[in-house]
């Protein structure tokens, strides 16, 4: 099988996470995509490695999952705070800043 | 050159005056007066033993300096503050020291009942002082200071009595006109040091005789324009009738025997300047006759007696001009005459003053008549000035008129006759118009109201006036004699070739002149001893006397020509200044604001909207590198 069908999908994984992040309203879920277009990145990474007969992009794929792991602990973070003061993950309901 | 000490303390002394009297304030209100009369007479006193110094030393070590301090020094410009007193100085600074105390004195009586006396007494001094620097200093530099110096004096004192709108804008009137004329000054003084290299009077008069004829002449109109500003010569005459404004010893001191003369001194001290420059030496001549007719003309007209006095100071300084202007003939008779108007004038000032202080400060002449049985003394003197300054032989005026009379006619050609003609012309009118205030205010019938009680004024004030008196009446015969105060002048002025052929014989113009005196005393004994005065002022009168009681319409014509479109000028300027200048910076304000309002709209605060332009804008990067790299 040829490694490009695993850019494929990556495309589509990162397409759909954008996709979500743009459409969707609910933190989580936009929390989730954003995840998602991590992972669709970390597949390229790892595939192009493969390709190219390197480890570099295994390593910059562990980067990246180190900082998601920390992303998400702070995201979720800040997602439950503002849902416990304002009782909404909505993030159009957190549009503050325009003031 | 000989060099002193003691010249500082003739400017110091009344400064210091000044100086105790305004600092000391109210606490010095008992004394202040006496403490400013000493200062000006013991100034008096160090002119006095300068004379007498002077006198003790050859002729050509006459002239005394004193440096003060080194005052700019920038390089290669250095300008010291120094004095000179040369024998042009000294007869100026006796004039100003002398009928200064006498003026003081005569005011200790006349601004008893002024609460501000104290204060009027500060500025006098601060005057003496101001107009001791002008004529002691030995540039153009210092005498400038001395300059401002009395034009600040004189406009605290126009507007002495300052409640009264009326007098304050006489007295800012004084400063604007003023201030053109100072501006010709330091054009003067910027221009002798730009073509010149140097401001001191033996440096510019060094440097003279090889400048250009272009700069001397600039320099000359220049100096001219400073002088018609200082001594209401025409065309800057129009602030001097509206400064008798100020109390009368002001206009007595001021405005007729010392300040105004300024203008005359300059042009004096100036003469290596207008000899070597002869187009500015005509003007000034042309200057001096329209000034002399013009005063004349106006002095006809008024009913006031202080400004039909103002106007006959005006005349009488062009006389002065003048003869400034005729060259090394004329400056000696124009200082002569200048000296010699300092009494008589003065004197007639006071005299008014006194009248004035008789009868309840009335102004009107129309409203005088007969007072010469209730006020004996101010009628002795001022009809000795009288006679002085219309020319009665052998009054001072008499002397000094008829020289300057003479110097005209002898200047030469269709100039000489022109310019002895309206000198003439100038002294029959004269003697008419000062028969008319004599005729009005002395004898002729009583036109006063009932509630007044004429009396003479105290000795304090009939003292000065009688010193000033006898000044009239001597004065002239002492200057001629031998030649006495053109021989002690000539130094200053360089010699110059006596007249080789004399257009017209002295013995010639005495004649005309006295005829031309007859003549107006004749007229206007006719209109107003032998007929009836009205007394109010009649109003069915040709146009030529309504043009004449309006100044010559120099006030129409100056706000007019100058302060209607000067006022449209300014409003053009401001409303550009708003308009153009301050509507393009609130554009570009404007502009930045706008942009950012319609930007902000875009702002939503919504974090998919952010997150959609992002992914627009990487896509739109990556379809850019696609394409080109293609």
């Amino acid at each position: 099988m040829s490694a490009y069908n695993y850019l494929y999908v990556s495309g589509l994984l990162f397409t759909i996470g954008a996709v979500g992040v743009v459409v969707r309203r609910n933190a989580i879920v936009v929390f989730m995509c954003v995840e998602l277009m991590l992972n669709a990145a970390n597949l390229t990474l790892v595939t192009f490695s493969r390709i190219n007969g390197t480890l570099d992009g295994q390593i910059v794929a562990f980067f990246t999952m180190v900082v998601a792991a920390c992303e998400v602990v702070v995201g979720l973070a800040i997602i439950v705070t503002i849902y416990r003061s304002r009782r909404s993950a909505s993030i159009d309901d957190a549009s503050l800043l325009k003031r | 050159m000989t060099t002193s000490t003691s010249l500082m303390y003739l400017i110091a002394l009344p400064l210091a005056g000044a100086a105790i009297l305004l600092l000391a304030g109210r606490r010095s209100d008992k004394w202040g007066h006496l403490l400013a009369t000493a200062l000006s007479a013991s100034s008096f006193g160090v002119g006095l033993y300068q004379l007498s110094q002077m006198l003790s030393r050859p002729t050509e070590e006459r002239a005394v300096t004193q440096k003060l301090f080194s005052w700019i020094n920038v390089g290669t410009f250095n300008i010291d503050a120094g004095l000179l007193l040369d024998q042009l100085s000294i007869c100026f600074v006796l004039l100003i020291t002398g009928v200064g105390t006498l003026i003081h004195i005569y005011s200790i009586s006349y601004m008893s009942h002024d609460q501000n006396r104290r204060r009027f007494f500060a500025y006098l001094n601060l005057f003496i002082a101001a107009m001791l620097l002008l004529v002691l200093g030995d540039s153009y530099l210092n005498l400038y200071v001395g300059w401002e110096g009395v034009g600040l004096a004189s406009y605290l004192l126009i507007g002495f009595w300052n409640q009264k709108p009326a007098y304050a804008t006489a007295s800012k009137k004084a400063f604007v006109m003023n201030r053109v004329g100072d501006m010709g000054l330091s054009f003067a003084i910027m221009i002798a040091f730009a073509t010149l290299g140097s401001v001191s009077f033996s440096g510019v008069e060094e440097a003279s005789h090889t400048a250009s004829q272009a700069a001397l002449t600039a320099i000359g109109i220049m100096l001219l324009v400073a002088a018609a500003g200082k001594s209401a010569q025409f065309p800057l005459q129009a602030w001097l009738g509206d400064a008798m404004a100020g109390p009368t010893p002001v206009s007595a001191l001021i405005h007729a025997a010392t300040m105004v003369t300024a203008g005359v001194y300059l042009i004096v001290r100036s003469n290596f300047i207008f000899d070597a420059a002869p187009t500015a030496q005509l003007l000034v001549v042309i200057v001096g006759a329209i000034t002399l007719t013009f005063g004349a003309l106006v002095g006809t007209a008024k009913d006031d007696i202080k400004k039909a006095l103002a106007a006959s100071t005006m005349s009488q300084i062009g006389y002065m001009i003048l003869a400034a202007g005729l060259g090394p003939a004329g400056y000696a008779f124009a200082i002569m005459h200048l000296l010699t108007h300092g009494f008589f004038k003065a004197g007639m000032f006071l005299g008014a003053g006194s009248v004035m202080h008789g009868m309840n400060d009335q102004v009107d002449m129309r409203r005088y008549g007969a007072l010469r049985k209730f006020m004996p003394i101010t009628f002795a003197t001022f009809g000795l000035g009288y006679l002085a300054i219309i020319g009665v032989p052998p009054f001072a005026g008499f002397y000094s008129k008829d020289a300057i009379i003479e110097t005209a006619f002898n200047a030469g050609g269709i100039k000489g006759i022109l310019l002895g003609s309206t000198a003439l012309l100038g002294a029959a009118i004269t003697a008419f118009y000062m028969t008319r205030v004599m005729i009005l205010t002395f004898t002729s019938h009583e036109r006063w109201e009932k509630d007044q009680h004429p009396h003479e004024s105290p000795w304090l004030m009939w003292l000065p006036m009688a010193i000033l008196a006898i000044g009239s009446v001597s004065t002239g015969y002492l200057f001629t004699r031998g030649h006495a105060l053109v021989n002690w002048l000539s130094p200053v002025f360089g010699e110059h070739e006596e007249h080789e052929e004399l257009f017209v014989q002295p013995i010639v113009v005495s004649a005309l002149a006295l005829t031309a005196v007859v003549i107006g005393v004749g007229i206007a004994l006719a209109k107003y001893q032998f007929s009836e005065v009205d007394a109010e002022a009649p109003q069915n009168v040709s146009i030529f006397t309504r043009i004449a009681r309006k100044d010559l319409l120099q006030d129409s014509f100056n706000e007019s020509v100058f302060m209607r479109p000067g006022q449209a000028l300014t409003r053009l300027l401001v409303s550009t200044d708003d308009k153009v200048i301050d509507g393009t910076v609130r554009l570009v304000g404007t502009t930045a604001i706008g942009t950012g309002s319609a930007l902000r709209k875009t702002q939503t605060g919504f974090a998919r909207s952010y997150a959609a332009l992002i992914l627009i804008g990487a896509v739109a990067l990556i379809a850019g590198i696609w394409v080109v790299t293609q």
